[in-house]
């Protein structure tokens, strides 16, 4: 390439509102759509489980405003009188778990996260392929088009759990031949292509484009943890799309896959070829699903790291440990899959295999966890906002993990399967857990993106209220589970509590529902300071002073602020590892990865 | 009034990372065709699978003459896709137009061959009638997927239909009949009717959905290869390197593509 070319980029024209905004190349842009568009998501996902949580707490019980708003919008076979009907509950449900883990928390983590960091955090100009980003974006908003459009269709949106396990997903809506269901599959073949163009653009931008310098071992954690997560999805989705053809086929063009001989429904036998196996869904399913939780959690712990090393000024403990462990987390997530399915009978041999690479897996996530607490050992901690969810992500992404133990073990499992504990367990990753170091995550990057800074006041409201409320809700949800109620009941087990033989303890349990709710809704009321902050900031916020506000030394507070499309100023050049938090002069407690002097 | 960056330019987009040896493209289409290995490999697992516990599976229901001849045309392709590439690193475009428009006919004719089989099972099909009879055949004048639902909801449904069975074949087992004599059957004696599409059973369903996704990316090949072959290959005149580039990651692809219709020709024909 010569001289000319390498100016011509300055010589274009400003791009126009349409180009600049929105269908943008440019690798910021991309990210910020992408995290605006997962928050929305994220609200719908809640707004899906505060409705539920009305049914558990009273059920039978008229929702008070939404209910006739359901019954006007959905008409009288899902909300008659503003009830929430079983079949509603049920396409809730399935869909609160859809749009939260496919549509809200990993194009967060990764789309928006990994879009906006990893190009920044290796001094790139831009992503590999940026026209391939901007597409991966607009798959994914038709994605999610296609699943919200779901909810409006006669039969109402997919109601087999986010699972969609069959046969029941093939017949649960038989008076409909497109049904909930198959706008599911088809939303679902959108977002594993937006996922896939996805990881092979941040994949490929890691490998090719790190600045000159950026050696594997100088790659900030958030990088790594980013591009373990980017193959993870590259390589798991393609049999849940595998799956989801099969599923759609069986659905649409009447094959077996995954409906096996004999199948009665509704007292008439299916006038199917049988043959097919319910089996291989789990397995085809769960073969994503189970590396999907490590898509969740990786991208999160990338973030708290980013954070802790700032806010401890000291290095990360034990660097290489993490970049290792985060490897062996990707490699072994993908021979886990089964213990999902202990209770299937697919024999006690295949259960002790996956009870083994369970426990396996569960090492490098202690290690994980145990380097960023050691992190904290002896650092002069700041305590702003970002610091503060992720100190918190510690505790709770601890309480997730450690209750996710008996859930591996394939004897105990029998006890826990399916009831309320493991909500509690997999919500205490992913809530308390992954949100919380995503809330870090946008607190933290903020003034990086806007030029300002968020309100730190109403940061820490915003942050206490949190922690409170999610406690509130998860915790007795393992009392719940404990005591033996079933996850996916309409009126959460009232009916069966009020069975002759019911132990006295699961009745007590039932009473916990009302609690739960009202703590559920208090956690949404919670996020307001956050929602009014983030938009209020953006006109009001205080101004930066420099690019650098937290005197950090990673490569993305080396840009102008907002980073400029192009991102560096000058070609940035790496001389030093990423968390260099040595006294340098006096005053000065941190040495940037782009300085050349070393520190006096 | 925001700074400019530096520089716009995305590194490596031509000439390779030294450390890596590769171009951005190369490694991103090695990297999406690791997913697509994921993709068919769980076709092939969910095949196996499904096979291995089915009480009995259909054998030879394919005709092998048609897909011995079109692994042959597949096999002729992924010369001329490389011989197309070599074509343009010898810097002889006249020679890459002659190999890539191949490349792009023998796809096409891959696809015609594949349509015609893709045709004789829906005008093939399988009959059971009330007496206990089940027979395999065609009906008069070869219609296209019907079925008895179909039939009968018709404006004028036929009395009867003239049915060819089979003749006996070994392997078939679904053929009881020993003649190959028409028949006529009534209507209403009929119990089932249907061709032979991915509703048949687990064989005929896996075939129809590994072929199917496969002539897919038949299809995505002849998009792709033939853009190049036609406007995209303007770029020889500006970019040279970065065209052959491209065409070498065309070419990727399209081995990818044939490399998985060598396991489906065995799987699916002989085994």
């Amino acid at each position: 390439m010569d001289n000319a070319s390498h100016s011509a980029g300055n010589h274009h024209p400003e791009p126009g509102f349409w180009r600049r905004y929105v269908f943008s190349v440019d690798h910021k842009v991309i990210g910020v759509q992408y995290g605006l568009t997962a928050l929305v998501f994220l609200f719908i996902g809640y707004g899906l489980m505060a409705l539920m949580r009305w049914q558990l707490a009273y059920p039978g019980k008229p929702i008070p405003i939404f209910g006739q708003l359901l019954l006007s919008v959905l008409g009288p076979d899902m909300a008659e009188k503003g009830i929430m009907s079983p079949d509603l509950y049920n396409s809730f449900g399935a869909m609160h778990g859809t749009i939260m883990v496919f549509l809200a928390i990993v194009p967060l983590a990764v789309g928006a996260f990994g879009n906006y960091l990893v190009p920044l955090q290796i001094g790139a100009p831009d992503m590999a392929f940026p026209k391939l980003n901007m597409m991966s974006y607009w798959v994914y908003f038709v994605g999610g088009v296609v699943m919200l459009v779901s909810f409006f269709i006669p039969g109402g949106a997919a109601k087999s759990g986010w699972t969609s396990y069959s046969p029941l997903a093939t017949v649960a809506d038989p008076a409909h031949h497109i049904d909930g269901q198959t706008l599911w599959l088809i939303g679902m073949v959108f977002l594993i292509t937006s996922s896939l163009l996805g990881s092979v653009n941040i994949i490929t931008t890691i490998i090719q484009l790190r600045a000159k310098g950026m050696g594997w071992m100088r790659l900030p954690f958030l990088v790594w943890a980013q591009l373990v997560t980017a193959f993870i999805l590259l390589l798991a989705f393609p049999p849940l799309e595998a799956a989801g053809v099969l599923q759609l086929c069986d659905n649409l063009l009447g094959s077996s896959f995954f409906l096996p001989t004999g199948l009665v429904v509704g007292g008439k036998p299916l006038e199917v070829s049988g043959g097919g196996s319910p089996l291989l869904w789990q397995h085809l399913f769960w073969f994503l699903a189970h590396p999907e939780v490590y898509v969740l959690i990786l991208p999160a712990m990338g973030i708290v790291a980013e954070v802790l090393a700032n806010n401890t000024r000291k290095r990360l403990f034990g660097y290489k440990s993490l970049v290792y462990s985060a490897a062996a987390i990707g490699f072994i997530s993908f021979l886990v899959w089964a213990h999902h399915m202990y209770l299937t009978g697919m024999g006690t041999k295949i259960s002790t295999f996956f009870q083994t690479t369970t426990m396996l897996i569960s090492i490098p996530s202690v290690i994980i966890l145990t380097t960023l607490m050691l992190t904290l050992w002896g650092g002069s901690i700041r305590f702003n906002t970002p610091m503060l969810f992720a100190l918190a992500f510690l505790p709770m992404f601890g309480i997730g993990g450690l209750t996710g133990l008996p859930l591996g073990f394939s004897a105990t499992d029998i006890q826990l399967h399916d009831t309320y504990y493991v909500i509690a367990h997999f919500h205490y990753v992913v809530a308390p857990g992954t949100i919380f170091a995503l809330f870090a995550g946008i607190y933290y990057w903020y003034p990086k993106v806007t030029g300002r800074m968020m309100n730190e006041f109403w940061g820490k409201v915003h942050f206490a209220l949190s922690l409170v409320f999610m406690n509130l809700v998860f915790m007795p949800m393992f009392v719940q589970g404990l005591e033996g109620m079933h996850r996916r009941m309409y009126d959460g087990g009232a009916t069966y509590a009020a069975g002759p033989d019911v132990a006295y303890g699961l009745s007590l349990a039932l009473k916990l529902n009302v609690g739960i709710s009202h703590a559920a809704w208090l956690l949404g009321a919670a996020q307001l300071p956050f929602v009014i902050n983030f938009f209020w900031s953006l006109f009001r916020g205080q101004k930066v002073e420099s690019d650098n506000p937290w005197q950090a030394t990673t490569l993305e507070w080396a840009t102008p602020t907002p980073p400029p499309h192009g991102n560096f100023l000058e070609e940035p050049v790496v001389y030093r590892g990423p968390y260099e938090y040595t006294p340098a002069k006096p005053g000065v407690d941190f040495v940037p990865q782009h300085c050349q002097q070393q520190p006096a | 009034m925001q700074a400019t960056a530096h520089s716009m330019t995305i590194p490596h987009t031509v000439e390779p990372r030294p450390d890596t040896g590769l171009y951005n493209a190369k490694l991103g289409v090695w990297l999406f065709l690791a997913s697509e290995v994921m993709l068919f490999g769980a076709l092939f697992s969910s095949y196996i699978l499904l096979r291995v516990g089915a009480p009995e599976w259909p054998q030879r229901q394919l005709s092998i003459p048609l897909g011995t001849l079109n692994t042959f045309v597949l096999i002729l392709s992924s010369i001329s896709v490389v011989m197309a590439w070599m074509a343009l690193k010898g810097r002889d475009f006249a020679r890459f137009k002659l190999w890539q428009g191949t490349t792009v006919l023998l796809a096409v004719l891959f696809i015609t061959i594949k349509g015609f089989e893709y045709h004789d099972k829906f005008t093939h099909y399988y009959v059971q009638t009330q007496d206990g009879r089940a027979l395999t055949g065609h009906l008069d004048g070869d219609p296209f997927n019907l079925s008895l639902a179909r039939l009968r909801a018709s404006p004028s449904p036929p009395k009867e239909i003239v049915f060819h069975p089979d003749p006996p074949r070994a392997g078939h087992t679904e053929a009881a009949n020993a003649h190959g004599e028409a028949l006529k059957l009534e209507l209403s004696q009929i119990t089932k009717l249907e061709a032979f599409g991915p509703w048949r059973g687990t064989f005929f369903a896996v075939y129809f959905v590994l072929t199917g996704l496969h002539a897919l990316h038949v299809i995505g090949g002849i998009i792709v290869l033939g853009y190049f072959w036609g406007p995209g290959s303007r770029m020889w005149r500006t970019e040279p390197e970065r065209f052959t580039n491209r065409v070498e990651v065309g070419g990727l692809y399209w081995h990818f593509v044939e490399l998985v219709w060598i396991f489906l020709f065995p799987t699916l024909y002989l085994l």
